[in-house]
């Protein structure tokens, strides 16, 4: 039996296809969740796409953050099911304080769509733990509102807990301000919550899956996370 | 925007003014206009429930502060 993946859509998510074809490439089976369900029809993992869910009205992920299937995804989330959002859906998770901070306009006031490199930070958690620390993932980011933030607090408690799951890096793994496409607080590219088994990320690595796309690092992501819930 | 977000949309538009010849403009910050019409006629009625909006929705408190003010409309 394939591990059972559930796909969010909202109206105004782009990334389910390819959030599709990520999963069946890492040997799960995909289903797509309309966010008026109120069921997770008996989900192993649940990943939230990028996009722009309801047209990023008010702010990204906000008007989603109280769709009903998002109290379905808060509550596998509490019984430790292991929840992925990428780009909008990053922006949701944070929005339904799932995950601390919040996403703002870049730095450079563009939407930036290229490829990047993300180091590495954490080993926590089911997304994590097959991944190793300090290496680097070439994935690209497609936003242009993914500028992480965090006061001062929850950051220092996001770095002493290890929650930092990735920062924007160069080819060779180091930070700077030239490889930060966004401005992220502390270049962080994706997080994690206390339990480690949501995380939250603005790069796609649904869109590094194939060679062909340039890169396949992506499917790492996938393929470490979905060999676990076929033992659970 | 909380003063310790950094606003790039307001630098620009600091910068702009600048440029247009106010050198007086020491910040701009760029924020958001909200108008919600309420059904209700007693003003600390409608206190509680716009802060609640604010809290739930219209406002990120991680981000964003919020203040407001009510105009009495006719039906």
């Amino acid at each position: 039996m394939p591990v059972r993946v559930g796909i969010a859509v909202f109206p105004g998510t782009w990334s389910e296809r390819d959030c599709q074809h990520a999963v069946t490439l890492a040997g799960g089976e995909a289903v797509f969740l309309w966010h008026k369900e109120r069921t997770l029809r008996g989900c192993d993992l649940l990943i939230l796409p990028g996009g722009f869910a309801h047209g990023d009205y008010l702010r990204a992920g906000a008007i989603a953050a109280f769709s009903p299937l998002m109290e379905e995804v808060k509550e596998f989330a509490r019984r430790g099911g292991p929840v992925l959002g990428i780009c909008n859906g990053f922006q949701i998770l944070c929005e339904a304080g799932m995950l601390p901070g919040a996403l703002l306009r870049n730095q450079g006031l563009q939407f930036r769509c290229q490829p990047t490199h993300l180091r590495v930070e954490s080993g926590q958690g089911p997304f994590m733990s097959q991944l190793p620390v300090a290496s680097v993932l070439s994935i690209p980011i497609s936003h242009g509102e993914g500028r992480y933030f965090a006061d001062a607090p929850t950051l220092d408690r996001l770095k002493e807990e290890g929650r930092v799951a990735f920062r924007y890096c160069s080819q060779e793994g180091e930070l700077g301000s030239n490889h930060n496409p966004n401005g992220s607080v502390d270049a962080i590219a994706g997080i994690l919550n206390a339990q480690g088994n949501v995380l939250g990320m603005m790069p796609h690595p649904e869109r590094a899956c194939e060679p062909l796309l340039g890169s396949a690092d992506g499917l790492q992501l996938f393929s470490a996370v979905l060999p676990q819930l076929v033992s659970r | 925007m909380k003063p310790v977000v950094n606003d790039p949309q307001g630098l620009v538009v600091a910068d702009a003014l600048h440029t247009l010849g106010y050198p007086e403009v020491r910040g701009a910050r760029v924020g958001k206009y909200i108008e919600v019409q309420l059904d209700l006629v007693d003003e600390a009625a409608a206190r509680a429930r716009v802060d609640e909006m604010c809290r739930r929705l219209l406002c990120n408190g991680v981000i964003e502060d919020y203040s407001y003010t009510l105009r009495r409309g006719v039906r």
